[in-house]
Order: structure tokens, then sequence, then C-alpha cells
């Protein structure tokens, strides 16, 4: 899902990258741990929304969308039979529950609802501005290192991948379902974890010889304005309204 | 007096990796100040290790090590060292690892405790040097190659070190890419120590040549202007080859 930010001019692109961290963040929390079928459907319109507005392209939408939805199919295909509860039909000798299809469900559209934000999230934001706002919002330093990294390396570990796979190719290569093609697979991931590992040792070393001493600087600076302060507040007050919505129908 | 200009003193150093046989055996080496120094040899000659052990990033089995007339050791005396030396490493894109450009360029100047407004203004200067204007806000690892190394020689110029360590800066660059790094390098003052498989790059832009071969430094001598007889189509018409 990382990828360059769509280049459109949506309102979110302005948005302070901090508070759309911080929304994300805590609409992410209260949707999971939502019960309440119509809350979730709530959630769910509510990060349609968000895409909708982060003018984030249908193409894109459900390039991102299929993995989490390959999950949620996973799910399904054993939740209904397993989950303990009324049987609702029976498909040959195996019931479907009321509850594992209930179960299924929700998870469904937590799933989604919680993609869509993120997707919004990304979508108008950039990878390194995200990176520096989560330093500016006192996210440990280990974690947001982490994430520039990996970011900037796995291009480069890409990159040693189709060169390897490649190599493999041109010498008359094709899996099958053989040892040969398991072994070969394996000598294959096996060397590009030695090489990633050779190479984070010459990028930690490039690095001391520059003075590093454990602090990546930001050159950034981010300001607050009127509109981010709107926006927080509104985001704040939506994700309440979804906790009480919750909290109200529960007891 | 002399003994002043005497940069990087190597004494006796052994370097092996483990399970082979010594790279490095006794080498001596004194680098003075103001020298530009070629560096040659055959692939797992023990060049690129001479530069980390310079940087204090392979430690030696034996031998001592002076910098700028002090003994260096430890990593703190070491990061002394880097903040007066760098190092151009063989492949950018180990050196290459902020998302943009202008951040990592200034990277070094940040870490040598510069504010922020200085560093930019440090980066950009340099980046202008190396005419890489315009290049700020790039995406590091969508640069072509000549580019990276551009961007590379760019962050360790950015530390304004006192010599440079250039470990095979042309190989595989197109020849505008090269001739833009012998010209920086000519134009600036600096001691550096240059690996290079190309002895006319290396002819042109240093003092001095050095093979190291078998675990030694061996001195080449002056460089000679010569001719060469050859032969080869249409060679009747008078023309000049690169």
């Amino acid at each position: 899902m990382f990828e360059e930010p769509s280049h459109n001019d949506s309102l979110l692109m302005h948005l302070d990258p901090r508070i759309k961290i911080v929304a994300v963040f805590f609409f992410s929390m209260v949707v999971a741990i939502l019960n309440r079928i119509p809350v979730l459907l709530c959630a769910w319109v509510l990060g349609f929304l968000m895409v909708f507005i982060a003018k984030v392209s249908l193409r894109e939408l459900v390039k991102r969308l299929t993995p989490v939805n390959m999950l949620v199919g996973f799910l399904w295909l054993f939740l209904p039979f397993t989950f303990p509860g009324k049987p609702i039909l029976y498909l040959g000798t195996l019931p479907v529950t009321h509850e594992g299809v209930l179960y299924a469900t929700k998870i469904t559209i937590k799933s989604n609802a919680i993609m869509l934000t993120m997707i919004g999230l990304v979508a108008t934001t950039s990878i390194f501005t995200l990176g520096h706002a989560m330093h500016e919002l006192k996210v440990p330093k280990k974690i947001v290192h982490l994430f520039f990294f990996t970011y900037r390396y796995i291009h480069v570990m890409q990159r040693e991948y189709i060169r390897l796979a490649n190599s493999m190719k041109i010498r008359g290569f094709r899996a099958k379902s053989n040892l040969h093609t398991y072994k070969t697979l394996a000598y294959m991931i096996g060397m590009i974890l030695v090489r990633s590992l050779d190479r984070a040792q010459r990028v930690h070393n490039a690095m001391l010889c520059r003075g590093f001493k454990g602090n990546l600087y930001s050159l950034k600076t981010f300001s607050i304005n009127k509109r981010d302060i709107v926006s927080l507040v509104l985001a704040t007050a939506i994700i309440i309204v979804l906790g009480v919505l919750e909290w109200k129908t529960t007891t | 007096m002399e003994n002043n200009d005497l940069t990087i003193h190597l004494k006796n150093i052994t370097f092996s990796y483990p399970g082979c046989d010594p790279v490095l055996e006794k080498l001596n080496i004194q680098f003075q100040k103001g020298s530009k120094i070629g560096l040659m040899g055959p692939n797992g000659s023990g060049k690129t290790t001479l530069f980390h052990i310079i940087m204090g990033l392979l430690k030696p089995s034996a031998g001592k090590i002076e910098i700028f007339n002090t003994p260096v050791e430890t990593e703190n005396d070491f990061r002394k060292v880097r903040e007066k030396i760098g190092l151009l490493f063989q492949d950018a894109d180990d050196q290459l690892f902020s998302p943009t450009v202008l951040e990592d360029v200034a990277f070094g100047p940040l870490n040598l405790g510069k504010t922020k407004s200085d560093a930019m203004d440090i980066a950009k200067n340099t980046l202008d040097f190396l005419g890489l204007n315009g290049f700020e806000e790039r995406i590091t690892y969508k640069l072509s190659g000549g580019e990276k190394k551009l961007v590379s020689l760019a962050t360790v110029l950015a530390m304004e070190p006192e010599v440079l360590l250039l470990d095979e800066p042309t190989s595989g660059l197109d020849d505008k890419t090269k001739e833009t790094i012998k010209n920086v390098l000519m134009s600036l003052d600096l001691s550096y120590i240059l690996i290079s498989h190309e002895i006319d790059f290396l002819a042109d832009i240093t003092d001095s040549i050095y093979t190291l071969q078998s675990g030694a430094i061996n001195y080449d001598r002056e460089i000679q202007v010569h001719h060469h007889v050859h032969a080869h189509a249409h060679g009747a018409y008078e023309h000049e080859h690169d």
C-alpha cells in the first residue's frame, strides 16, 4: 500500500499530517472494538466518505482493498462453520451458524472501514511526511527509523529479487512442483536475506561515516492552522459519537 | 615540523576476514596533507578494506592507526576522524538513505551540530556546486546511476572534509558524469585517495599511483607520457582517441 500519494488536490492533502494520523489512529481503535452492526455500518460509510474526499481513484481503491478482502475471504471459509452457535442452514452435513455469519460480517465491515480510512490517509500524505509527522507525535525513534528504512530499501530489495529471478529465468528455470524448484526458491530467499543483511551493514557504515549518532533530523516544520483545528474537532466528535452509539445500546 | 602534515599514518596494519588469509599484512601508509593519490589493485586485494579500516568501520587485528597525529582506537576516536575524512562508498544505494536529496545531503551537517537552516544552506550550496540545482526534492531511489553517484558525492562534500576517500567513484558511469566528477575533484583544494581501475582517470587527477597487491602497497613510478602504436580500419585519417 505504500506508494507515492496520488497527486490530486484534495482537502485532505492540505491537512496537517499529525492530525490525520491521530484521527485515523483513534478511529481505528474505536472501530476495532465496535460490536453493533448499525454502528459498524456508520463507520464503513465514514470510511467511504474519507476515500471520496481524498479523491482516490476506483482502480487504486480496488487494488488496495483486494489483499485485505482476500484475507477476509479466508475467514468466511471457516468462521461460519466453526463458530459455535445456532445452525441456520446445512451445507451437506456442515452446519452454518448464525453467530458465525454475524462474526464474519462484523470482521468484514471492521477491516474494510479501517482500511478505507488508512487508504484515505496514505493517498493524501507522502511517506516521508508521514514519518516526520510520526516523529513530531513522539512516536519512538526506532519505529520511525524502521518506517523510513523499510520504505527506502524495499525498492532496493525488490530490484535484487528481480535480478535473481531474471538470472534464474535466463538459465531456463521454470517453477514446477518438485524438489528442484523448492530448493532453488529456498536458495533465492536465503540469498535475498543475506544480501539484505549485508546491505543493512553497509548503509549503517555509510551513516556512521557521516556522523550518525542515532538521530534522524527532519527539515520539515509543521504548522497548525484554523482548518486543521476544525478538522480535529470534527474527527474527535465523530469518533466520540461512534463510541457513544455503541455504549448506549449495549447498556 | 614536517610531521604536522601527516594526515593518515598506518603502522603495521594486519587484517583478515574470519576464516580467510590476511587481506592486508603489516601494511604501512603515510599520507601527507595535500596529496592526491591513486590506488589500484586486483579485485579482492583489500582496497575497500583499507578505507574501512581508516574510517574505523573495520578493526585491524594488529597495528596502529594515527590520524592527524593522534592515535585512534575506540569508536569515539573514530567519530572525530569521520568529521574530517569523507568516504564515498562504491554503491550509491548504500549511501543515500533519506527519502529526498536535500534531506540526505543535510544529514551530515546536522550530525555535526549545524542548525536546520545552516544545514539546508550547506546542502543547497553543495548541490549547486555539483551542478545539481533543482534536485532538492527529488526522491533518492528514483535517481539514475550517475545522479545517485553525484548526490552521494554531495553528501560527503557537505561535511566539508579535509580528506576524501573515494572508492571507485567512476565505475559504471557514463563519460559525462565521469568528466563532472573529474572536474569537481580537480577544483577542490582537498587531499584524497582514489581507488579506481581506470588508469587514464587516475593519471589525470592524481599525483602518484600506488598498487595494492598481496597485502602490501607498492609505489608505481611517476607517471610518464608515452605513445602507443596501434592499427585499425580508417587509421590513415587523422583522428584522436579519448
